[in-house]
């Protein structure tokens, strides 16, 4: 298989905390990897590594046979690695379109002048929502977003994340803020995205989750790797002894 | 009343209130002395004038505000830039005339940039709170404007610039005109181009638009950099109006243009705002300012009404939030 993503000896220190030890893990195309482990053990930081917001202290990334230097998130972006936080990282008073195209904004000319093309703004909006058979009312888009359920929130991150076709997708905790039927969702949603060959780490406490929609396990423990298992050959009682024992 | 009316209200209350005291001051010219307020092309000129140098300096905050900052040194900006602008023209030989006001102000927009520097800096590097930051630079615009000065104003005698200050076009002052052109720019950048659009995800989480990509520091930067200048604008124009650099020049106008922008509708937490509300807020204080002594009462009065109107601004700001049915914490 092909592998898209290779993540060398990472290590990243805040202060006097090492977040990060020597992790390495590595992700195939259309690969599902779950990231486990107990608060703290360093699933955000190794994510926010993978996605530039972070600079590694030691180690390097490879992805689709490129060594990169992540300096900020827009260089990940372009490469096509989206992340959709926790919080959703949403910007509550601007609209469904404006936060899809958020620092990626198209321009039109009106009169000669350069402006933001609103409009194509919102007819992609709608488009990609609809390829994801998301539901938001045509009446909420043009809305800020904070008036929107939680659920259409974690839908629109979603949404603004796929459009720019990413190759790897990271969710962070993506179900932790949603009710039963709306986390069933976005589970049908990993599943279909793993169709279309989109590879896909994604961080959650929810050892359900990760058994029904993940390939293979990485577990962390105090920044360091715990363990890693094909999903088909372990058991919850293996993982969670991983977290807590190592 | 239902609640569409509400908010109906809630959002256009300033552009209410403002025709509310405008037909109030007809109705007083009317009765008291049989002439009008409205159609007297003085007094609209003297209002407008008026709004000129607050409104400019508004301008500038109102993109400071909406990105979730403030900006306190505007008013000595102004000043300061005043006092730059005399000194560089007289200083040149008179018989330059336009060509002295250019240099000048060539000169006084690379100075007023020197500030905004200084704020983006402070704020968006070094992580001090807006608030303090610019605040320490209130205190340095002023000291470095009076020391400029030597704590005296700067006359300066020259023909173009006494034109520029006090000449028509139209019949419309041109102060006025050099505001329209700012407000019509400032617009169109806030509303049409990314770098407004980042100022309002700023604004609206801070996170998201560094996540984004945004260079949320080179933002900030240019934000008070354009703040800056803008201050330096209103600045100039009062130097060729009274044909005078001064100091304490912008003094009274720091807390109107804070004021302008919030009766302008927008949020002390940042995310929200327009220009156009900026400039009703703007007319609204000057409105205000010029009425109370054209209808002949203490003119101390101009300052517990603009106070009051501030205080009503955020109280409709908060209570919109409810109406618009956004989570609260309470």
């Amino acid at each position: 298989m092909n592998k898209v993503l290779d993540v060398k000896s990472v290590s990243k220190r805040f202060g006097g905390v090492q977040a990060l030890n020597d992790v390495s893990i590595h992700l195939n195309e259309g690969e599902v990897l779950a990231l486990a482990g107990d608060n703290g053990a360093g699933k955000s930081t190794l994510i926010k590594v993978v996605s530039g917001v972070y600079h590694p202290d030691d180690g390097n990334i490879i992805f689709n046979n490129e060594n990169i230097q992540l300096d900020n998130p827009r260089f990940a972006r372009e490469k096509g690695i989206e992340t959709i936080y926790q919080d959703l990282a949403l910007a509550d008073n601007l609209n469904v379109g404006a936060n899809i195209f958020l620092g990626r904004e198209p321009m039109t000319t009106k009169l000669g002048v350069p402006i933001i093309d609103r409009e194509l703004m919102l007819s992609e909006s709608k488009k990609v929502l609809k390829n994801l058979e998301i539901n938001i009312p045509e009446s909420s888009l043009e809305e800020p977003v904070g008036k929107l359920s939680g659920g259409q929130r974690q839908a629109v991150a979603i949404g603004r994340a796929l459009y720019w076709n990413a190759k790897l997708l990271i969710m962070d905790e993506p179900t932790a803020a949603l009710g039963v039927p709306e986390q069933r969702n976005v589970m049908d949603l990993i599943k279909k995205l793993k169709e279309q060959k989109v590879s896909i780490i994604f961080i959650s406490h929810n050892l359900t989750d990760i058994f029904q929609a993940s390939d293979r396990i990485v577990v962390l423990r105090r920044g360091i790797k715990a363990g890693e298992r094909i999903i088909s050959e372990t058991n919850s009682d293996e993982i969670v002894k991983l977290m807590v024992q190592g | 009343m239902n609640s569409k009316t509400l908010k109906l209200i809630s959002n256009f209350w300033n552009w209410i209130f403002l025709i509310f005291i405008l037909i109030f001051l007809e109705g007083w010219a009317r009765i008291v002395y049989g002439s009008t307020f409205l159609l007297n092309p003085f007094v609209l000129q003297s209002v407008l004038l008026f709004t000129a140098a607050p409104l400019l300096i508004g301008i500038g905050q109102t993109f400071v505000i909406i990105s979730g900052g403030i900006d306190l040194s505007v008013a000595f900006a102004m000043g300061l830039a005043s006092v730059i602008f005399a000194t560089v023209i007289k200083s040149l030989a008179p018989e330059l005339g336009y060509i002295a006001v250019l240099i000048g102000f060539g000169v006084t927009c690379l100075v007023m940039l020197i500030p905004g520097f200084i704020n983006g800096t402070l704020i968006s590097r070094l992580n001090v709170p807006p608030f303090i930051g610019t605040l320490g630079m209130y205190g340095v615009a002023r000291g470095t404007g009076y020391l400029t000065a030597d704590g005296m104003t700067v006359p300066v005698n020259n023909d173009f610039l006494f034109y520029l200050g006090t000449g028509k076009i139209f019949g419309i002052p041109i102060p006025v005109l050099v505001a329209i052109f700012f407000v019509i720019i400032a617009h169109y950048i806030l509303t049409y181009t990314k770098f407004g659009q980042y100022t309002y995800a700023l604004g609206g989480n801070r996170q998201a638009a560094i996540r984004s990509g945004i260079n949320v520091k080179r933002h900030i930067l240019l934000l008070y950099m354009l703040c800056a200048f803008c201050a330096g604008i209103a600045g100039m124009i009062y130097t060729a109006r009274f044909s005078a650099g001064a100091p304490q020049a912008g003094e009274p106008l720091m807390l109107d243009a804070i004021a302008a922008v919030f009766i302008g509708g927008a949020s002390f937490f940042g995310g929200s705002g327009k220009i156009i509300g900026t400039v009703i807020g703007a007319l609204i204080i000057a409105v205000i300012q010029f009425g109370i002594v054209f209808i002949d009462i203490k003119p101390f009065w101009q300052f517990v009404v603009v106070g009051i109107v501030i205080i009503v601004a955020v109280i409709v700001d908060q209570s919109k939030n409810k109406l618009k049915g956004e989570r609260t914490d309470e």
